[in-house]
């Protein structure tokens, strides 16, 4: 069902553009292509010849830094030409290191800023509540045949912003089910361990204690990630915190926090390369994460 | 003016179902006509403002126009950020309506007093700010919020205040309302100093025997700079006044123009000094102490 070429190919994208640009944030990037594979290809009712379609389903990647894996999932669904990637983060090129909603289709948002996307999420599931259950946006319009799923993409290091917690807190309050929160749980923040700047060994606990239902899945493992993204939250919104790898498949990159930054020397980028080329499904899934 | 507010707005979403009340657990006496009559299209995000800026802007990307109702320094500072890029930079469709103006909140101290809002409202790209200078003045820009692109700021009062301008005067967002046409001087206000314009005109014409304009520049951003440019050309010389830091605001807009075209007339400031009131009063009080 699902294709580990394509994964490859995104992956190999996302390596070029990292390369090319001398920019960072590959570990980021590569601990959410897994994720966002089964969302794009599999799960998001989205059209990439009408990225604006009505009553398509959501996605926000919070965790814009990670700009690189959703530039390339979204050139490869065919949003965009693949070209585009060349120039990212070039001088006068199109595509900026976070998420610029005004230079390619398929962006929900514009974001760099860590902690906006849960609420603009939150705003579009009730306004996505509202229209499906008939309270008309105008007399012109017909209600929505389907309720759309937001999902939002955050980092572990972003639940330390507030603001996610003020959006946490009222979903769990609304019992919105058609939000879908994902936790990047790579352990691996800006400037050190996760759990050792802000511990939150407990996450999953502690958004059930904020009315969510939750799920503890490996983030690289194609069907937990599929199964968990479509289930049913039983009247709640869900949170899937995603045990993932930051660098995940490029051996020398996993679980290091340098990877934050760093960008691939030439010789680096060579093994990198063949690292992703041998990946299979089971591989991924298999992944020991921290 | 809240109540005008509030009225200006239930008339609004009688007519179109996109207008939405989002609130950050303000609103006592105020709102709960608009709760009772459009349930569906009120929400109260709690004390919670960056989650209520966000929200409403995932509102209007997904077609509704939300109105985001706090006291002025909860709506504009501590969600700052979300207003710069949820707002600002995305070009969203939200209204905030800070209510409190200057020192209004006066008895409750600094942290309610709105000194430093324009300023930074006006900093941000393609954000349109408006300070309505009386009720006829906020109804017709509250009417006129709906079909406005992009991200407003209206700051907009929390005590009454009697229309000065005639009634019938018609107001449109982005050009100065002239209360009074003159000669010589301009006192131009914005938000709740208009009264104040008024009366220094008035003790002018008493004094010196020449009739001054009398100007509510109620959009400060975009700043009518033809207003400006008709009283450059007639050598009027101006005197701005604002309940707001004298950094930033009103006076600051007027005279970056002034400055940018090399106007050649006389602009002076009225405004609050760069301070923190540690006073307590009310908000004559405060004018007392702190505006001149």
């Amino acid at each position: 069902m699902f294709d580990i070429e394509l994964i490859k190919k995104v992956r190999l994208s996302i390596l070029e553009m990292i390369t090319r640009a001398r920019s960072s944030h590959i570990g980021s990037a590569f601990s959410i292509v897994e994720i966002l594979h089964v969302l794009y290809f599999h799960v998001l009712n989205v059209n990439p010849e009408e990225a604006l379609m009505e009553n398509r389903d959501k996605f926000i990647l919070s965790k814009a830094h990670a700009s690189s894996a959703l530039y390339a999932t979204l050139a490869h669904k065919g949003f965009f030409s693949l070209d585009l990637l060349n120039n990212y983060m070039l001088n006068n090129g199109t595509i900026p290191a976070h998420l610029d909603m005004t230079v390619v289709p398929g962006l929900e948002i514009s974001a760099g800023s860590l902690g906006h996307g849960l609420p603009i999420g939150l705003g579009m599931a009730i306004a996505a509540n509202k229209k499906f259950n008939h309270e008309l946006l105008d007399s012109l319009n017909k209600p929505n045949k389907r309720l759309e799923q937001v999902f939002v993409l955050v980092s572990d290091g972003e639940l330390n912003e507030g603001s996610v917690w003020e959006a946490i807190m009222l979903a769990g309050s609304l019992k919105l089910t058609n939000l879908k929160l994902i936790v990047d749980y790579n352990k691996i923040q800006s400037f050190g361990l996760t759990n050792e700047i802000i511990d939150q060994a407990n996450v999953a606990d502690r958004l059930r204690a904020f009315g969510w239902e939750v799920l503890e899945i490996h983030g690289h493992d194609l069907n937990q990630i599929y199964k968990a993204l479509t289930c049913d939250s039983s009247g709640k919104p869900l949170a899937i915190v995603a045990n993932t790898v930051k660098g995940c498949g490029v051996s020398f990159m996993e679980n290091k926090l340098a990877w934050h930054y760093k960008s691939p020397s030439e010789d680096e980028f060579k093994q990198a390369q063949e690292e992703i080329l041998n990946l299979s499904i089971e591989s991924l899934a298999g992944r020991a994460y921290a | 003016m809240r109540k005008t507010f509030i009225d200006s707005l239930i008339k609004l979403a009688r007519k179109d179902a996109r207008v939405f009340l989002v609130t950050a657990d303000m609103g006592y006496s105020v709102l709960e006509p608009f709760r009772e009559e459009f349930p569906e299209r009120f929400l109260n995000a709690g004390v919670a403002e960056q989650n209520a800026v966000g929200l409403a802007a995932g509102l209007a990307m997904s077609g509704y126009v939300p109105y985001v109702y706090s006291i002025i320094p909860f709506i504009t500072m501590r969600c700052f950020e979300q207003v710069r890029v949820d707002l600002a930079y995305m070009q969203t469709n939200v209204r905030l309506i800070g209510v409190g103006a200057g020192f209004e909140y006066g008895s409750s101290g600094a942290t309610h007093h709105s000194l430093e809002d324009i300023a930074v409202m006006r900093a941000l790209a393609g954000m349109t700010v408006c300070c309505p200078g009386d009720n006829l003045e906020a109804e017709q820009i509250i009417t006129q919020s709906l079909e406005y692109q992009g991200p407003m700021y209206i700051r907009i009062g929390k005590n009454k205040y009697d229309s000065l301008h005639e009634a019938g005067t018609e107001i449109t967002i982005t050009k100065a309302a002239i209360l009074q046409s003159g000669e010589r001087q301009a006192f131009i206000s914005t938000s709740n100093t208009l009264g104040m314009a008024k009366a220094s005109a008035d003790k002018v014409y008493s004094e010196s025997g020449f009739k001054p304009y009398v100007i509510s520049m109620h959009t400060v951003k975009p700043l009518d700079t033809g207003i400006l440019d008709k009283l450059i050309k007639e050598k009027v010389d101006i005197v701005s006044i604002e309940e707001h830091n004298l950094i930033g605001g009103l006076g600051s807009a007027i005279a970056e123009y002034l400055c940018d075209v090399g106007a050649g007339i006389k602009l002076k400031r009225i405004g609050v000094p760069d301070t923190f009131s540690h006073l307590v009063g009310d908000q004559e009080t405060q004018r007392k102490a702190f505006l001149y």
